[in-house]
């Protein structure tokens, strides 16, 4: 039997009048690469944003490895194992990609203002491991040759790779990805695949959110499909992927 | 090969060290001996307004707050070392508690400022802290009734200069044979807490909290997501600018021997906040630049405007006083028309201006 990391259940979100998430629950178990797929609209980015913590639910509830995430703060969320990228890549553009997974360190270590200030033995060798964990999570998604150049001068696809490294900085247990694979090539979604394969065997859980069906049924060991803010399907890809009512929702009702 | 590479430039590094120190060391008998003591006193008051600025620039430079209220921090400071160090509650206690107490009272002041706008951004938050720093002078200056606290717009007066072991830096001393005014006592002793404050505002920058107000600054929706605690990075920013501002102020107090609401207006707040992006926010040494150019030139002006229409055109056109500030005023217009990012700005904030650029 897997081991469930995350739970939801009957999740709520309203912006105003309008229900994003109606009754929404999801469990994703250690070790699996979990899909969530869904036209666009569905919800899925909304979802995303309260399972890392910068949307507050209205109702439900959010377990986490056995801690209750129900309306926590992000560093709070991030603090637990949860660590996310974002649909339209959010880097700290003008620090250097180095600095970048050195912010990622942020929640690992603990230095405060008064050890910078004294600048100790301990907040020294601190100082020494952020940047040396950092050097090793840019040379873990391969562009180690990048790491003193401004985020915002890399090419997009080194950029998608800067932000999951400064992710797995976080040492998550959940890395959640929006959309890693919009405007790549075939070759650089090939080489992202093979990425995050090699995460999930370094025993990180991973969450995808993606448009790419044919990328997800290929990669996910399970998949949650959500439409107009309601999960409507769930199960292994070849499953979901005959499931009436995502047909339906994918390619619309046939009318007579 | 490292360790090679690295060798000359560390040499280079101590004597360029050691060469600003000698230079920081004469400056006064330079300064004093060609021009007077009064330009002596307007180095002193460059250093108060480095410290001053460094501190604003932890707010504004490093965390991206706009504060336009940042000289209650600098109030704070002052008065709490001059109700505690003179005749107004007949207290005389010594600088190394009221100096402290004035800096950790600012400190106070900068949570109590931050905590209500921790939502807050932009030109919201410039309009609050222009609030809070109006408040505070406003208080000071009505705080004499019912009870007497701050003596309202009489201000506090017969300040106890600092006096370390005896030595009052207040009265002229003789070493060698020669008298060396109070001005030049406390330059040096402003000029060894401003090395402090430059210390420490380099160091908060090149650590884990200074990475984190950068993060904030650049974008707060990933640096939240990326694990930072957002409020309590931008309550630190506020309490370490509004410490050195309350330093700076105590300073001040015993400097000068009197203060009263009017030195905390909100055209001083300005001055420091001009300070900072004239002389290139974020950016150590530029923030320095500014507050030493913002305290000398003008002074400088003050002294030459008149004498130069007298010269040119054989009688006074304009009031030299008012000359004086409207040059200065178009001073900074052109400046920030020409080189917005400052004198010497960060590589950073060079590259934000030039992502500006390019979106136009």
């Amino acid at each position: 039997m897997a081991e469930v990391l995350l739970k939801i259940d009957g999740i709520v979100k309203r912006f105003g009048g309008l229900v994003a998430l109606s009754e929404v629950g999801l469990t994703i178990n250690k070790g699996e690469i979990y899909g969530l797929i869904g036209p666009n609209g569905a919800g899925k980015t909304t979802l995303f944003n309260v399972l890392t913590g910068l949307y507050m639910p209205d109702e439900g509830s959010f377990t986490f490895n056995g801690q209750n995430l129900f309306r926590a703060k992000p560093h709070v969320v991030v603090g637990a194992g949860i660590a996310r990228t974002f649909q339209n890549i959010r880097l700290f553009k003008e620090m250097t990609a180095l600095e970048n997974v050195m912010v990622g360190r942020h929640i690992r270590s603990k230095a405060g203002a008064l050890g910078a200030v004294l600048r100790d033995p301990r907040t020294m060798a601190e100082e020494r491991a952020i940047r040396d964990k950092a050097m090793e999570l840019l040379a873990y998604v391969g562009i180690t040759e990048v790491a003193h150049e401004f985020a915002k001068n890399l090419s997009y696809g080194h950029q998608r790779r800067l932000e999951i490294a400064r992710a797995l900085a976080t040492e998550p247990k959940l890395l959640a990805l929006d959309e890693p694979a919009a405007g790549m090539n075939p070759r650089e979604t090939e080489e992202l695949k093979a990425l995050m394969e090699k995460i999930r065997a370094s025993g990180v859980t991973v969450l995808l959110i993606e448009h790419d069906v044919k990328l997800m049924m290929g990669l996910c060991d399970r998949i949650a499909v959500l439409d107009y803010g309601k999960k409507i399907a769930e199960g292994v890809p070849e499953v979901v992927r005959r499931d009436p009512k995502v047909i339906e929702a994918y390619l619309g009702v046939a009318h007579e | 090969m490292n360790t090679m590479t690295k060798q000359p430039a560390s040499a280079k590094k101590v004597a360029t060290f050691v060469a600003s120190a000698i230079v920081l060391a004469v400056l006064p008998f330079i300064v004093g001996g060609t021009f007077g003591n009064s330009w002596v006193r307007t180095l002193d008051f460059a250093l108060l307004y480095v410290m001053l600025a460094l501190g604003l620039n932890i707010v504004v430079g490093f965390a991206g707050l706009l504060d336009l209220g940042f000289i209650a921090f600098y109030a704070v400071g002052a008065y709490t070392f001059g109700l505690l160090a003179s005749p107004h509650f007949s207290l005389d206690m010594p600088f190394w508690i009221t100096l402290p107490l004035g800096a950790l009272f600012a400190a106070m002041f900068g949570v109590m400022l931050g905590t209500p706008v921790l939502k807050l951004k932009g030109d919201y938050l410039a309009i609050v802290t222009l609030g809070f720093g109006e408040i505070i002078r406003i208080f000071l200056n009505n705080l004499n009734a019912p009870v007497n606290l701050t003596n309202g717009p009489q201000g506090i007066n017969l300040i106890t200069p600092i006096e370390v072991a005896g030595f009052s830096f207040g009265k002229p001393h003789e070493f060698f044979g020669i008298t060396f005014n109070g001005v030049y006592m406390y330059y040096y002793l402003f000029l060894a807490l401003t090395v402090l404050v430059v210390i420490m505002a380099w160091r908060l920058q090149h650590s884990r909290i200074g990475r984190a107000w950068v993060a904030m600054r650049e974008d707060d929706i990933a640096a939240a997501a990326m694990g930072i605690n957002i409020r309590n990075i931008k309550l630190l920013a506020f309490a370490l600018g509004a410490l050195s501002g309350g330093v700076a102020g105590g300073l001040f107090a015993s400097f000068q021997g009197f203060i009263s609401p009017e030195s905390f207006g909100l055209l001083e707040s300005i001055m420091i906040l001009a300070m900072v992006v004239l002389g290139g926010m974020g950016n150590i040494p530029g923030v320095i630049l500014g507050a030493v150019v913002l305290t000398v030139v003008p002074e400088v002006l003050r002294d030459v405007i008149g004498p130069l229409q007298m010269a040119t055109f054989g009688k006074m056109i304009i009031d030299p006083e008012n000359a004086r500030m409207l040059l200065f005023g178009l001073a900074l217009v052109v400046m920030m028309l020409v080189r917005p990012e400052g004198m010497l700005p960060s590589k950073r904030r060079k590259a934000e201006f030039e992502d500006a650029k390019e979106g136009v």
